[in-house]
């Protein structure tokens, strides 16, 4: 991992739909080279995955997003890893992180509805071995998703020439 | 009724591309590589603590020279940043702007009669502000030869019994040039040999490319012959709110300071609040912006030069200069012609003084987008010629 690794890297996480030719004249490589670092990258696990940010309200489907607080007792040799890891499998998990603080995980959850999101706490979250206590906060708007914002900006006025 | 104007103001040229900028502003679509300014917003936490301050009725006069706190960050900033020693009490002066602080400077040092020894390609205000202060300026030319560094033997030809100093701007604006260490020896050498002063504009420090940027005022005994203007509007995205400043020796500086007081008194608070804001957490923000012009540099002179416009790569600033020599037009014909039937707007380099004919400022300080637009459009337009 060099400086140049870190540049794709941030370039690809701004947009990942740059070809590499497009990619490669601003990091001054040539295509193959681009190509044969992001290939590494990709093997390497550093990127997962090339995805999309989607304003879902905007789509209208109508899901539901909430964060689900999580308390825990640990295991013993293993802490949260392995309840973390039970709880990563479930489909409607978005997103699981183990926090400093009043809680201990912190769940993404998304749902057809309401209805789904509770009812996958209370059936399948809640109930679990060694998980305490949850609280569930549904989302009720986002503005910001991953460093982009989701509200309409104005475009500032700039003059056409200026010294 | 008698004529008012006073020679010497009439004597200054107006701006070279006023007809251009009236052009541009009726026109639909327009892409336009001819702003010298950020594309970025004001990072938010810079002009939140300015509202904030606002708010609280922060809405005075601020001393002379400037808030202190912000001296004194800006004392240490300098420090970490360029090894430059200027104390923030009585070596700096906060400006509205780069402008003011190079009109203060050279109003500072100049007596009618007096020669300032101005490089070209240049920003358009060094020349006239000379003027304006009864001196008279002599343009150097630095050549796309010389990469447009200023090269010391042309320097030295310019030199008369008259000359009282010289004014350099590197990273330059139009060319992007950059003077490393070496080379500001050997002019520091010329400048000291002949008893000169030296008025650095280094306002695109924070943009340079390869390597870090070197202060003038750092380089062989130069600091204390030297004054170095500077300020936020470049690198935080700053330009509307008119923060520069100005750093000299204690001497030098006092005199400067009792033209800002007459003719200033201050740079407005609310800048000054922002400023100090920039500096003391915008250091990441700024990294950002610089990083992404360094992207958008690579691609677009790259692409000038695959469209056949060969184009050095500029290693500072957020200009690329572009030879169109060999056209059969000149710079102005290339550039309205350019303007009127692709709808680029970019600005001729004769606007720029010596060395800048043939050649055309563009800035792209534009979306990644607009830039590839841009190159399409102009290679449009060069094989319509």
């Amino acid at each position: 991992m060099d400086e140049k690794d870190l540049e794709l890297l941030r370039i690809l996480e701004d947009n990942s739909r740059l070809s590499a030719q497009e990619i490669g004249r601003m990091t001054c490589l040539t295509p193959a080279e681009t190509e044969a670092r992001i290939h590494a990258l990709e093997a390497a696990g550093v990127i997962r995955k090339y995805t999309t940010v989607i304003n879902w309200e905007m789509a209208g489907n109508g899901e539901v997003s909430s964060i689900i607080e999580v308390k825990v007792n640990p295991e013993r040799d293993y802490g949260y890893d392995r309840i973390a890891e039970r709880l990563s499998r479930f489909r409607q998990v978005k997103t699981l992180r183990l926090m400093t603080g009043t809680y201990d995980l912190q769940l993404l959850v998304t749902g057809k509805n309401m209805q789904e999101v509770s009812r996958f706490v209370s059936e399948h979250v809640a109930p679990m071995d060694r998980i305490r206590e949850t609280a569930t906060h549904i989302i009720m708007k986002s503005y910001k998703e991953n460093g982009n914002m989701l509200f309409e900006q104005q475009e500032a006025e700039r003059l056409p020439y200026s010294f | 009724m008698r004529n008012f104007i006073s020679e010497r103001a009439q004597s200054i040229p107006s701006s070279g591309i006023r007809k251009f900028f009236d052009l541009a502003l009726t026109m639909e679509d327009v892409i336009s590589l001819g702003v010298g300014e950020p594309d970025f917003r004001t990072p938010w936490n810079i002009c939140e603590s300015s509202i904030y301050s606002i708010e609280q009725g922060v809405t005075s006069y601020t001393p002379n020279k400037g808030l202190p706190a912000l001296r004194e960050v800006l004392s240490s900033y300098l420090k970490q940043h360029y090894n430059l020693t200027y104390n923030s009490d009585s070596e700096i002066i906060i400006t509205s702007g780069v402008s003011e602080a190079l009109d203060i400077a050279i109003r500072a040092i100049v007596d009618p009669g007096d020669e300032v020894l101005v490089t070209q390609p240049s920003y358009v205000s060094y020349a006239p502000c000379v003027t304006l202060a009864g001196g008279m300026p002599v343009p150097v030319e630095c050549t796309e030869a010389d990469k447009f560094k200023l090269n010391p033997d042309t320097l030295q030809e310019k030199i008369t019994r008259k000359t009282k100093a010289l004014m350099i701007n590197f990273p330059n604006n139009p060319t992007g040039a950059v003077m490393s260490r070496k080379d500001l020896e050997a002019i520091a050498d010329i400048v000291i040999d002949n008893d000169l002063l030296l008025i650095t504009d280094e306002v695109y420090a924070e943009l340079t490319y390869e390597g870090s940027h070197i202060a003038a005022g750092t380089v062989s005994d130069l600091w204390q012959r030297t004054i170095t203007l500077n300020g936020f509007s470049k690198a935080y995205a700053m330009t509307g709110w008119r923060v520069g400043y100005l750093c000299a020796p204690k001497d030098l500086c006092e005199i400067a300071l009792k033209i800002h007081q007459y003719v200033m008194l201050c740079a407005p608070v609310m800048g000054q609040v922002g400023a100090l804001e920039a500096i003391r957490s915008a250091e990441e923000d700024k990294n950002s912006m610089v990083n992404e012009y360094r992207l958008r540099r690579n691609m677009f002179v790259a692409g000038l030069n695959r469209i056949g416009l060969s184009t050095h790569i500029p290693e500072g600033a957020f200009y690329a200069f572009p030879s169109m020599k060999g056209t059969g037009l000149s710079d102005t014909e290339f550039a309205e012609r350019l303007l009127k039937e692709q709808r680029v707007a970019v600005v001729p380099g004769s606007v720029f003084g010596a060395g800048g004919e043939f050649h055309l400022r563009c800035a792209y300080a534009v979306s990644r987008k607009q830039l590839t637009e841009a190159l399409t459009r102009i290679e449009t337009f060069l094989s319509s010629l």
